[in-house]
């Protein structure tokens, strides 16, 4: 069962977070990426931060700024491949920042069966 | 109904097979007696009825084909794994219970509706979209593993909970089509015996017990309100508080206090005591200030003081103080202004219990707690302190 794990982060908690914890979090990301390789169907990505996002709006309207307001911003995204949702929640539990504050991992079961579609 | 889920991959067949089964035992037990083997004969039942179902949808014929004949087994194991996936705190909580009758308990719909007094549309809609969020996000039929279990277990617990509290207060002053607070009770006991190394699961199970072992003698023959202390004691089901205390007991045991143990050691206290008068006060306001610890709600605190202002008029000044400050959390709350109106009529302070009550009366919304309001308005100032 495919699940996205979206990363999300409120960038005002961010900035008051000390350096070098952020750093050290940083560091065992990586390591949880190695650690849940057999779980992780594709890495996915961790995006540049809000400020650069832009958004295109029905009828092509282009804007700066993210698709929402929200205080939360998306940070990255990977796609994991587990057995079943508690599995899913029980590897999204492990995300190494979620110990910050502001941090929030959102797990959306992916669409895999196009035969509805047809 | 997990094993039919399991089998048939349709949250709906799997339901509705199971809630017919249900059905079936009912009427047939209640005539020739339970089955040696009740799951067994459930599961064989259902899976009848899942098999009945799915041949009635033409459509799915081929998948009829693939069932191999069925197996009874004890289903004790699969009832569990339904219940915590009824349960998933993926799920939105109201969702929870809902689904948990629907699927565990096998009401209807509107039967959940009228049980809980809310439109039924609303609940069919909570309940369609519980349904395919378990299947959509794929959240597996089984019993958590054991790291998750305490957490998953409490989740589980307060949706029994919720349940016999809420069919406790809807059944209040009116007439109702199923004893939802016996389903409950049932439901705790299967928790309990299926995860009997679980001390707040016996707790729970106990505190059940013991509450629906009093509620016989909670309305007069007229079907007004009486309180506990003028309760009828010789109405209450002494069989099942004496099964209560032996899972209390049990609990105690394991050596893992916790809320469930200790609202229900507190109802122990009560259903053990020959009479209001001598009910062991002291052991009681101890419990609470256990419970308090772990549950500081202003709901507990209230009780607690009421607990309390039994001791004597020192300590029912100390009370009423002790009510007073939870005014900002608890004033919209009836039961709030009929308790400061208890301890005001303690303390001799007529005048001012008086006033309690009606504001109690204007903001109870429950007809027989309404009339109970009422009656002790119009013996005023006749206190007999209830």
């Amino acid at each position: 069962m495919k699940y996205v794990l979206m990363f999300t982060s409120e960038p005002a908690a961010n900035a008051a977070t000390d350096p070098e914890v952020a750093k050290a979090v940083y560091g065992r990301i990586y390591q949880w990426f190695q650690d849940n390789a057999d779980k992780i169907d594709e890495n996915g990505a961790e995006l540049q931060p809000v400020e650069t996002a832009t958004t295109v709006k029905s009828g092509g309207i282009v804007v700066d700024g993210p698709f929402n307001e929200a205080k939360e911003v998306v940070g990255g995204f990977s796609v994991i491949d587990v057995p079943d949702m508690d599995a899913a929640v029980a590897l999204a539990k492990t995300w190494p920042s979620l110990e910050l504050p502001g941090i929030a991992v959102e797990i959306r079961p992916m669409v895999v069966d196009y035969s509805q579609f047809e | 109904m997990a094993a039919l889920y399991r089998r048939f991959g349709d949250f709906d067949i799997a339901e509705e097979a199971v809630q017919g089964a249900v059905v079936e035992a009912l009427t047939a037990w209640r005539r020739d007696g339970t089955p040696d083997r009740p799951a067994a004969w459930l599961t064989t039942a259902a899976q009848r009825n899942a098999l009945d179902l799915i041949r009635r949808r033409g459509r799915q014929e081929a998948l009829a084909a693939r069932i191999e004949p069925s197996v009874a087994r004890e289903g004790t194991d699969d009832r569990l794994a339904l219940l915590f996936a009824c349960c998933h705190p993926a799920l939105a909580p109201e969702a929870r219970l809902a689904l948990t009758l629907r699927a565990v308990i096998g009401l209807t719909t509107p039967q959940i509706a009228r049980a809980f007094l809310v439109n039924e549309q609303t609940l069919a809609q909570r309940i369609v979209r519980a349904k395919r969020k378990v299947v959509s996000t794929h959240i597996d039929l089984r019993v958590p593993e054991p790291d998750e279990l305490p957490q998953r277990l409490g989740d589980v617990l307060a949706v029994v909970y919720v349940m016999y509290n809420e069919a406790f207060v809807s059944s209040t002053g009116r007439t109702q089509d199923r004893d939802l607070g016996a389903d409950a009770v049932w439901l705790a006991d299967v928790i309990a015996t299926s995860l009997p190394d679980q001390a707040e699961a016996w707790g729970l199970a106990a505190l059940l017990t013991l509450q629906h072992g009093r509620a016989a003698a909670r309305f007069s023959r007229n079907g007004d309100l009486v309180l506990l202390r003028d309760q009828d004691r010789s109405r209450w089901d002494h069989t099942a508080i004496k099964r209560a205390g032996e899972m209390l007991e049990r609990a105690a045991r394991l050596h893992a206090p916790g809320p469930y143990q200790l609202q229900a050691a507190i109802a122990a206290c009560h259903a053990e005591a020959p009479s209001w008068a001598e009910t062991d006060w002291l052991q009681i306001v101890t419990l609470y200030g256990a419970l308090i610890q772990r549950d500081s709600s202003p709901v507990v605190r209230l009780n607690g003081a009421i607990a309390l202002a039994q001791l004597g008029p020192r300590q029912a000044s100390e009370a009423l103080a002790d009510v007073d400050r939870l005014a900002d959390r608890l004033g919209g709350y009836h039961l709030f202004h009929a308790a400061r109106a208890e301890l005001l009529r303690l303390l001799g302070r007529t005048d001012e219990a008086a006033a309690a009550d009606r504001r109690a009366l204007e903001l109870t919304t429950n007809e027989a707690e309404r009339r109970l309001i009422q009656t002790r308005l119009r013996r005023h100032p006749l206190t007999d302190g209830s």
